[in-house]
């Protein structure tokens, strides 16, 4: 599966923050790997919305919706921000 | 309340088309109305929502084609197996409604204060945000030069050609129709890599900013040429698409 970048989740990390975060910085938990959120690899077709390293491929964040509810999960970042 | 604009609410609402025309044989730009429109930075998206009868919901992200202060355009292309695009460019029609939030984006943008010279390096539909990018330039007075690399697979293919056979003063466009080039064709004929943007980069010293759009293998190719050849990679902004139609 082919993945785009952060830019094309623009509006559901709007829709989750309140704020433009396409512009905002990372640094992976993993491998250290710091880049713009418009840099990351972003799967758009998996079960849900997956943001992965570009340079580990850990998984940073994941965006699910169940139950009319998004679970969010940013366990794989060391800095949102 | 300080920070009320950045925290406003992003909300769908419905806009109206009010033309939608051919730019390519699958390539559409429909102009929209939007009633709630707080404005778009050159180089934003806006995403798009189509729900069926049974309720099934699918969206997608474009790139705003207009610059700031026009009509917002989107320019979309056709993917045979898409779920959304055959629908935006075979069916809809001026009138009819289109379900939308927007703009999105602060990452991929360009404003006169970013100052350049500007490299903007396109691959196929890749070429719209870059296009917001040269009318905002132009509609704003800056005389930033500004060169757009543009790869097409034919002639055919190339979207917004009446325009961009007019650049605006300080603006060059270069193209290259990796597929097939019609008789007395001038520009280039192969794909971008390191020895073709050797030619018509601008010179690192000169601290140029680059915005490369395009599929996927296209923007890693460039991007990781760009800063071999000495461009600091945070003066290089991408935005990649999934599989398109191609280059």
């Amino acid at each position: 599966m082919q993945a785009v970048d952060g830019n094309a989740i623009g509006g559901l990390l709007l829709e989750v923050f309140g704020t433009e975060m396409t512009g905002a910085a990372t640094v992976c938990g993993t491998c250290g790997d710091a880049r713009p959120v418009g840099e990351l690899a972003v799967y758009l077709r998996a079960p849900g919305t997956i943001v992965r390293c570009r340079t580990c491929d850990s998984v940073l964040m994941a965006f699910v919706t169940a139950h009319d509810r998004m679970c969010v999960d940013l366990q794989g970042l060391a800095v949102l921000g | 309340m300080a920070g009320t604009a950045l925290r406003r609410r992003l909300s769908w609402q419905v806009a109206k088309v009010s033309a939608v025309t051919t730019e390519t044989p699958s390539v559409r730009t429909i102009m929209l109305e939007v009633p709630d429109w707080p404005g778009h930075q050159a180089g934003q998206h806006l995403d798009i929502r189509l729900t069926d009868e049974d309720g099934y919901v699918a969206e997608r992200s474009y790139s705003i084609a207009s610059a700031p202060g026009e009509p917002v355009a989107i320019t979309v292309e056709r993917l045979d197996d898409g779920e959304v695009s055959p629908y935006l460019t075979d069916e809809l029609r001026a009138g009819d409604d289109l379900e939308l939030r927007g703009p999105i984006g602060g990452y991929f943008t360009w404003g006169p204060q970013d100052g350049g010279p500007l490299l903007l390096l396109a691959g196929g539909s890749g070429v719209v945000p870059l296009r917001s990018i040269l009318r905002h330039r132009e509609r704003t007075g800056s005389t930033v030069p500004a060169r757009l690399l543009y790869s097409s697979r034919t002639l055919d293919d190339v979207i917004y050609r009446a325009e961009l056979d007019q650049p605006a003063p300080g603006v060059e466009i270069i193209e290259t129709l990796t597929r097939h080039q019609p008789p007395a064709w001038t520009g280039y004929a192969r794909r971008v890599d390191a020895a073709l943007l050797g030619e018509v980069e601008w010179p690192a010293a000169e601290m140029p900013l680059a915005y490369v759009c395009g599929p996927t293998s296209f923007v890693e190719a460039v991007s990781q040429a760009l800063v071999q050849s000495g461009y600091p990679p945070q003066r290089v902004k991408t935005e990649r698409f999934g599989a398109t139609g191609g280059t």
